[in-house]
């Protein structure tokens, strides 16, 4: 499970994301299944991953360091396979 | 964060339920043995339609993303549609609990254009027979009928909603059967003492052998079949199920009665476990402030359990459980897997256990003699 670095994706319009002290809850009103995104860093790249052409500029955006994008990009395809983001 | 992690800042509560159970009336045409909100009769207090709309805006400020509305029977409020319209209509989603009784060809073509709307029925036994003695004469056919005409509609995947006692268990294999012969989803919950359960539960509830079958049978469908997390007491068998391994009570999720009363869970319909009523300044004061919610998301004292070497696993069980056979709320749940409650429950005296709310349950009536025909 993997997702190329330069595809372009956001969240799917099914999808409530809900603001936490941990990070979000995200639920999917298709699919019915709630998500936990665990931390602010990753909640700020799934949001913004709309406003940018690829996975790698949302990175670069959000400051994530490169030593840990392997983790960011296997979360989001994580993300993808649970539906609540989507390619664009 | 670990998965732990998420699970220990759960317990501490959220600013908002991720969903709660909205009982929308006390009203049932039917009366099953082991109703959790003893229901039969509509209160005259319950909550008006302006009220419950109210109540839905209310839920969509707090971005709670859905109520499983249940009762009672919900469809039988007149006002049935209008409130799971608005709730739509204002974001948050719909599951709903029913007999199915109300559900004919033209309710289920109206249930089945509707987006963001998951309908369970119930159904506690594969034949006419186990299912009637617990839910009455006549509804498996009456859910059966639905079934039919929710299927005929092209609703999509409804949930078959069973509740595992010992007459059910050696029937789960065939209730995944009708449920993925329907193209519906299953859902299988535990059996609570609560409501009239206080009573049926004795003779309902699974054997400890039953409990390690439904343990393995849940291993094996795995994220197939919904559970509503409510079996993580048998996560001391081994590798724990799917779901969240914690009760939601007052921390995640709460329960909304009839009458507007907040109850920690849709379990514990009791004076000791009432956090307050959505009438007296709102539902958000009364999940963000009440002492009873306060004190649920205090760290768990593990009590009589703390030497046992499972707690990590079963995090002590139910409250409900234990609250309605008269078990102390630190003690083990009185279906541990280790046995600790079986011993604890044989301990006690049944007469101290707590006596049956009356609830809303119909009044008992003294069969009346029919005059007898004359003539023949």
């Amino acid at each position: 499970m993997t997702l190329a670095l330069d595809a372009a994706y956001a969240l799917d319009p099914r999808v409530a994301l809900r603001p936490e002290p941990f990070g979000a809850l995200c639920y999917h009103y298709g699919n019915r299944r709630l998500t936990f995104l665990k931390s602010p860093d990753i909640v700020r790249l799934v949001s913004s991953l709309s406003d940018h052409g690829s996975v790698a500029e949302a990175l670069t955006a959000c400051e994530i360091e490169p030593r840990r994008w392997p983790a960011f990009v296997d979360a989001l395809a994580s993300l993808e396979a649970s539906e609540v983001i989507r390619g664009r | 964060m670990g998965a732990s992690g998420l699970v220990e800042r759960l317990k501490k509560g959220l600013d908002a339920p991720i969903c709660l159970t909205w009982e929308l009336t006390y009203s049932c045409n039917l009366q099953c043995i082991h109703c959790l909100s003893s229901s039969g009769v509509r209160d005259p207090r319950e909550l008006t339609t302006t009220e419950a709309k109210a109540l839905v805006e209310e839920l969509e400020r707090l971005q709670v993303f859905y109520v499983n509305i249940g009762g009672g029977e919900p469809m039988l409020r007149r006002d049935f549609f209008e409130i799971v319209e608005h709730a739509v209509a204002h974001h948050v989603g719909v599951k709903f609990s029913t007999n199915g009784t109300s559900i004919d060809r033209s309710a289920a073509r109206r249930l089945a254009a509707m987006d963001y709307l998951d309908i369970q029925i119930s159904l506690d036994g594969l034949d006419a027979a186990t299912n009637d003695a617990v839910r009455g004469t006549g509804s498996y056919a009456s859910a059966r009928r639905a079934m039919d005409h929710l299927a005929g509609a092209g609703f999509g995947p409804f949930k078959i909603s069973v509740v595992v006692t010992r007459h059910n268990v050696a029937q789960l294999d065939g209730f995944k059967a009708l449920a993925d012969g329907y193209g519906a989803q299953l859902r299988v919950t535990r059996l609570r003492p609560s409501g009239r359960g206080v009573e049926s539960w004795h003779e309902l509830h699974p054997s400890a052998e039953q409990q390690r079958e439904v343990y393995r049978w849940l291993l094996a469908h795995g994220d197939g079949v919904l559970t509503g997390d409510s079996f993580f007491h048998l996560n001391a068998l081994g590798e724990p199920l799917p779901g969240l391994n914690l009760c939601g009570a007052g921390r995640v999720v709460c329960l909304v009665d009839p009458i507007g009363d907040v109850y920690a869970c849709p379990f514990v319909l009791d004076a000791q476990f009432r956090a307050g009523n959505v009438r007296d300044g709102g539902f958000t004061a009364v999940w963000r402030e009440s002492e009873l919610f306060s004190s649920l998301r205090e760290p768990d004292a593990p009590g009589a359990c703390s030497s046992c070497g499972s707690y990590d696993a079963c995090q002590g069980g139910c409250m409900a459980a234990k609250f309605f056979v008269g078990l102390p709320l630190d003690g083990p749940d009185p279906e541990c897997v280790t046995g600790h409650g079986a011993e604890a429950l044989a301990g006690l005296d049944p007469a101290a256990r707590p006596a049956p709310a009356p609830g809303h349950s119909r009044p008992v009536t003294l069969l009346r003699r029919k005059p007898a025909a004359a003539g023949r």
